[in-house]
């Protein structure tokens, strides 16, 4: 369950209080020392532009209680308008350096935030979702029907490197872009934080909660919703625009419906309950698409594998299962957890390999050259036109997947146990 | 004295029924005023027009003088009119903490601020600590509010419909479902935070009303038969006879 933290104000010093915000901080400013090829760098940078893009998409679900299904097109249009801006800057000469492009794209996501807010936000629930469906379906559209905006299918480029200046910097090197995408990073997602401890962002949750109580204490929910709503479509924004500049190109897969479908995605996987999930989900995602795609190509079936597994069993997210142990770990506990863990992640672990066993042959089936027939996986070479590798695989799936579930409640057991011990500690 | 809240002709039906059938009432300011009635007589449906939940078919709703007939719920709140709920009705997934707290960023001016700190608005912490303390929730204040006994659930209740201040509060069943110590609790909670305020309250428990009350009114089959002070509702035969059966006393 989502509740924030709540102590009362504590009045530690400024350093403390925001310690986990200075060691982000080092940490953003370290990785590049660490991370030094190019691919890092690129994967860094995408990383960054999706943790500020999915923390804007969850100031709707987790925050506002809003599912919505076209959050890109705050994102695409921001990223848009931001093009644009580098364009005009670049062919005209005027004073545009580009680290404040990004607030081209803010103010686009804005706009348009409160565009399509001040009719969708009337209500929440289905009815919020359709429209953004639709909302989102009309504007991937509208981005290959108006060329002249849009660019079609080529989408619009533009040279970063064309612009004013930043102190002597051009932007030229991926380590620039990565310290101006960062930067922004850094800003945005401390600002959405700050957001959240708001009069707004409180009635925010309070409105997701109880609509109808918000109204009761003097606020009216759609107000609340759209300038929840408007401030989503900002950071979408400010996300896009740092997209334009670090991929010089912006097309309709922007604006589209996978890309609304896979920040929903990333906040769900890390957990919409927690600040932080969507920065664990944009990171995990991420890695995933940059990392598993390296090794297999259907590396979206397993996202989304492990997005109807996250819904399934672990609907608090990644964050939420970090913080379900925090407590447990606190009183130093954790240990009486191990076995339990082991004797559902040994099955569990069995039934994964059978399954992406099962996966990757079906998918080498219908993939592979004419006379071909064998497959190289888990270091091993398989025949697939033989039945054993089928069988073996299926065995480990399906038995796996029972054995697994025949020992989870004493798992859940074993972690009820050690928390109500924590809870106990916790009260003295 | 001037009247806080008057109500002029008021019809509610729903489809072809008729809810409400032509209510006249009004309440001074700085008065205790309960509605009794049998099960059915529409206490529950007028509560909601007042507090503009539900739309009055005919009729109009004067807050202060001031017409607010179709006037949202946010804006009657504004304008110092709070209410609470029969069905428990909190914000589950806040602390308790912050569910007082929300019942009072409006009315304290905060309003719809997305610069300010929440934790540093020292007027709102403090008044909310006290909010607390008033309804003896002081130990709970960081607990989920869904994770809440019922009768602290109601406590609560109570405390988010008085923590803006408002001067006119209604209560709905405010001792529902609880036991008799618990009950006593609330009756002298009502008391206290109602002192110089308006209230108006719906309740099935006689004790309560003729604890609380400076004037009755009770309402049968969507028509107020009778209202007054205790002492008159007490031996008037039209309201006897309407609670054959339950006891008046």
């Amino acid at each position: 369950m989502a509740v924030a933290n709540t102590a009362a104000p504590g009045r530690s010093s400024f350093l403390r209080r925001n310690a986990i915000w200075w060691a982000a901080l080092v940490l953003v400013v370290l990785l590049p020392q660490v991370a030094r090829s190019g691919t890092a760098i690129a994967v860094l940078n995408q990383m960054c532009i999706m943790v500020i893009f999915s923390l804007s998409y969850n100031m709707l679900l987790g925050q506002g209680g809003m599912l919505s299904f076209g959050h890109a097109v705050y994102f695409g249009l921001g990223g848009y308008f931001a093009m644009h801006l580098i364009q005009l800057a670049g062919g005209a000469g005027f004073f545009m350096p580009l680290p404040l492009t990004p607030i081209a794209g803010g103010l686009a996501g804005l706009f348009f935030g409160l565009l399509f807010g001040s009719f969708s936000t009337n209500r929440a629930g289905t009815v919020f979702a359709m429209i953004s469906l639709g909302i989102g379906e009309m504007i991937a559209a509208s981005s290959l029907i108006f060329v002249k905006f849009s660019g079609g299918e080529e989408g619009i480029t533009a040279d970063r490197t064309d612009l004013t200046p930043f102190f002597g910097h051009r932007f030229g090197s991926e380590v620039e872009v990565y310290y101006l995408i960062a930067g922004w990073m850094m800003l945005s997602a401390w600002l959405m934080y700050r957001f959240s401890r708001t009069p707004l962002g409180r009635m925010a949750n309070a409105v997701r909660d109880n609509p109808e109580r918000a109204e009761f204490v003097g606020y009216s929910q759609r107000r609340v919703r759209l300038l929840s709503f408007m401030a989503a479509g900002f950071f979408a924004g400010i996300a896009g625009g740092l997209f334009a500049l670090n991929y010089e190109i912006v097309t309709e897969e922007t604006v589209n419906l996978v890309t609304s479908g896979i920040v929903l995605l990333q906040a769900y996987i890390g957990g919409v309950g927690f600040f932080a999930g969507p920065i664990v989900g944009a990171v995990v995602y991420t890695l995933l698409q940059t990392l598993l795609s390296n090794y297999t190509e259907i590396w979206a079936f397993y996202v989304g594998l492990i997005f109807v597994a996250t819904v399934m069993y672990a609907p608090t997210g990644l964050t939420g299962i970090i913080m379900m142990h925090l407590p447990i770990y606190r009183v130093r506990k954790l240990r009486t957890l191990a076995l339990p863990y082991l004797k559902v992640g040994v099955p569990a672990l069995c039934c994964a390999i059978g399954v992406i066993g099962m996966l990757e042959l079906l998918h080498y089936l219908s993939v592979r050259a004419v006379g071909q027939s064998t497959k190289r996986l888990f270091w091993m070479s398989l025949n697939v036109e033989q039945p054993t590798p089928w069988i073996v695989f299926g065995l480990l799936a399906v038995g796996g997947f029972f054995v697994a579930r025949r020992m989870a409640p004493a798992l859940v057991a074993a972690w009820e146990a050690a928390s109500a011990q924590a809870q106990g500690r916790g009260e003295r | 004295m001037s009247t806080a809240i008057e109500l002029i002709d008021l019809y509610k039906s729903f489809g072809s029924t008729e809810i409400i059938r032509g209510v006249n009432l009004a309440v001074e300011q700085g008065e205790r005023h309960a509605i009794i009635g049998p099960n059915g007589a529409g206490k529950s449906t007028l509560y909601n027009l007042i507090t503009a939940k539900y739309l009055p078919t005919a009729g109009r709703i004067r807050l202060r003088g001031e017409d607010v007939t179709g006037c949202p719920p946010y804006e009657i709140n504004r304008m110092g009119l709070a209410r609470s709920f029969q069905v428990t009705n909190i914000f589950p997934r806040m602390s308790v903490f912050e569910n007082v707290r929300c019942g009072m960023l409006w009315a304290m001016n905060y309003r719809y601020s997305f610069w300010r700190d929440v934790d540093e608005l020292d007027d709102v912490n403090a008044r909310s600590r006290q909010v607390l303390e008033d309804i003896g929730m002081t130990s709970r204040a960081d607990v989920p509010a869904g994770v809440l006994s019922y009768a602290e659930q109601r406590a609560l209740e109570i405390g988010i419909t008085i923590a803006g201040g408002a001067d006119i509060v209604l209560l709905d069943e405010p001792t529902a479902g609880m036991n008799r110590s618990e009950t006593d609790h609330t009756v002298e909670l009502v008391r206290r935070i109602t002192e110089n305020k308006t209230l108006i309250m719906v309740e099935h428990d006689m004790s309560v009303v003729f604890g609380l009350a400076d004037r009755i009114t009770v309402l049968v089959y969507g028509e107020v038969i009778a209202s007054g002070p205790p002492n008159e509702i007490r031996g008037n035969p039209a309201v006897r006879e309407a609670y054959l059966g339950e006891e008046v006393d």
